[in-house]
């Protein structure tokens, strides 16, 4: 799944690079597989045990043998940087699944029925976009204490409003070409007639809003663990690894910068690729 | 004469329209928050319940103070009339009113927000306009654009601080004013750090934004009309082209400053910024329900409000916006 996506991103990418002799997107897209990967390939890439104690060596600045440093337990930050990267990317693209699912599945609903059930999933969709996005889930996440599984649909559910607009736009302008109206004189049911027709002419715009969702995911899960109220210790993430750095910033900056640079690297991946396939990055704090 | 008076009605049918279309809105927002909040386990006498030297009878005694044992749909309409009517009800944290300590706090927050939005634009207009007319500007700014986009607010934030306060003592790296201090100077020192974190994003948001709507102008007849008739570039640019790109643009700059009165917790907590976003911390971790449901309401009618005035502004500054609306 993850592989098709990067794939197509990175076939999607190409088409433009020729045109524009830019190499961002290439470069993009290889370091999001570079990343799926290292996640993946965590227990056989990093140095030490996932959660190996050296109290010897507690709080020691990087250097050849830990490269990141080590925390105030003396566990490997580079290791932990590694398996958070599994926690962290894996909230990215799980949630912008959910997300995409839900928002494909109410704007192309909104943009085909039309009328009366157009204005009132729109009116709902206007209505959810106006609460505070990250207040509204420190609040469901600290009050619900949800596991991390919970804690995905939680983020997917909250951003579904953007991927609704946009297909539901596509949706209005495919629903009036010939070969739809040729389907619907042919008998074919509103249901087959938007899953076989409408939907593949949507794919396009979905493949961007996934890659776009999978950033925002990214970050609303950091800003979520950086308040304590994501994923929670000893399980690493990108976020709790920089919400324990913070008391201990000026003696020990490493802790702080090197899960703060991976999360800072994939989402610009992210947006990076999504840029380059026509959609526009979008940032709501 | 008569062109001001289309607009005025104009104004007015959008404003009541607008308005009779977000009681319905806002009801269904406060209905949805209410009942997350409501329907969550632990509820808001949580905390005393985990403390082993509070009496189940005492708890049972406040749980009937705070109305807590009547059915929740009771709860709502006697929360609902009393919000409307301006009471907020009591902070479960210190007893004051709500309402209070939601508005001592309003000040902080928009001086932040407001100095951060003015830097912001202050970037963002020259580049967008530059990005969008010059390949060359537009190789440099783009990527630089992205990459704001993709910055963690927080972790900026850690990375100032440690950079300027911790490391070269240039800053404070916290709070609005040293407890001694209060002057002019003080205060800008404070505001440096928190006010820079928000106007990198915002402005990489915006000239991100402005870039791609003036292009879009550029490439409209109306342009090539105007450069065929031998108009200066600059003119074309900051005249005609801005013209058109600015209502869209407008409408998205308001945006973002009405989602930055929530939006700004992550800034003013790393910053321990006395605004509203850190209330709104402190009120989670304290389970302050009324404190937390005016925080949203008042986010969800700011984002509103804002929406409203930017369709108002759009409708002054485009004149086809006009025609249709009429």
């Amino acid at each position: 799944m993850t592989g098709i996506a990067v794939t197509a991103i990175a076939e999607t990418g190409r088409t433009t690079l020729r045109q524009r002799r830019d190499r961002g997107p290439q470069v993009a897209a290889i370091a999001l597989s570079a990343l799926v990967a290292a996640a993946v390939l965590a227990p056989l890439l990093a140095p030490f045990a996932a959660d190996a104690l050296d109290l010897a060596h507690r709080r020691s600045a990087p250097s050849g043998t830990h490269w990141f440093g080590t925390d105030e337990l003396g566990r490997d930050v580079f290791t932990r940087v590694l398996f958070g990267a599994r926690v962290s990317l894996a909230i990215g693209l799980i949630s912008a699944t959910v997300s995409v699912m839900i928002g494909a599945a109410i704007g192309a609903t909104a943009g085909y029925a039309g009328r009366w059930v157009d204005d009132l999933l729109m009116r709902a969709t206007d209505a959810m976009l106006c609460i505070p996005r990250l207040p509204l889930l420190m609040i469901a996440a600290a009050f619900m204490r949800p596991s991390v599984l919970l804690l995905v649909v939680f983020v997917g559910v909250v951003g579904w409003m953007e991927t609704a607009r946009v297909v539901r736009a596509s949706v209005q302008t495919l629903a009036q070409r010939d070969y739809v109206t040729a389907a619907r004189a042919m008998g074919a049911s509103p249901w087959r007639v938007v899953v076989r027709h409408v939907l593949p002419g949507v794919l396009p715009v979905l493949v961007v809003a996934t890659t776009l969702a999978v950033g925002r995911g990214i970050l609303l899960e950091s800003a979520l663990s950086f308040f304590g109220v994501g994923v929670q210790p000893p399980t690493a993430s990108w976020g709790n690894m920089l919400y324990q750095a913070q008391t201990t910033m000026s003696s020990e900056p490493w802790l702080a910068v090197f899960p703060g640079v991976m999360i800072f690297l994939s989402v610009l991946a992210c947006n990076a690729v999504g840029d380059t396939i026509g959609g526009e990055p979008v940032s709501r704090r | 004469m008569h062109v001001l008076h289309a607009r005025g009605v104009a104004v007015i049918s959008l404003v009541a329209r607008r308005v009779i279309l977000a009681v319905p809105l806002l009801f269904f927002i406060s209905l949805l928050l209410f009942g997350l909040l409501h329907l969550a386990p632990g509820g808001p006498l949580s905390t005393y319940l985990e403390n082993p030297n509070v009496r189940p009878e005492d708890i049972e005694r406040l749980r009937r103070a705070m109305g807590l044992d009547r059915s929740l749909s009771v709860q709502y309409v006697t929360w609902l009339l009393s919000f409307v009517r301006g009471d907020w009800g009591y902070s479960y944290a210190d007893g004051r009113p709500v309402l209070d300590r939601v508005l001592e706090r309003v000040p902080a927050t928009l001086e932040l927000i407001g100095v951060a939005a003015v830097l912001a634009l202050a970037v963002a207009l020259p580049a967008g306009v530059f990005a969008a007319a010059r390949r060359g500007v537009d190789r440099v700014t783009s990527p630089i654009a992205v990459a704001g986009i993709s910055l963690p607010v927080f972790w900026v934030g850690l990375l100032l601080q440690l950079l300027f306060a911790s490391m070269l003592g240039w800053l404070p790296s916290s709070g609005r004013q040293s407890f001694d201090g209060g002057d002019l100077g003080d205060r800008l020192a404070h505001l440096v750090l928190p006010a820079t974190v928000l106007a990198i994003v915002l402005s990489a948001a915006w000239s991100r934004y402005l870039r791609r709507t003036m292009r879009d102008a550029l490439s409209m007849p109306a342009i090539t009309v105007a450069r065929a008739r031998g108009l200066p570039e600059s003119r074309l640019l900051w005249r005609h082209a801005l013209t058109i790109a600015l209502p869209s643009f407008v409408t998205v700059v308001l945006l973002d400053a009405a989602m930055l009165t929530s939006g700004a917790v992550v800034t003013e907590s790393v910053f321990a910024w006395p605004g509203i976003g850190s209330l709104f911390t402190e009120s989670l971790v304290k389970r302050d329900y009324a404190v937390l449901m005016a925080f949203l309401m008042i986010g969800s009618v700011a984002v509103l409000t804002l929406n409203l005035i930017a369709d108002v502004l759009v409708l002054w500054l485009d004149p086809s916006a006009r025609r249709e609306s009429l």
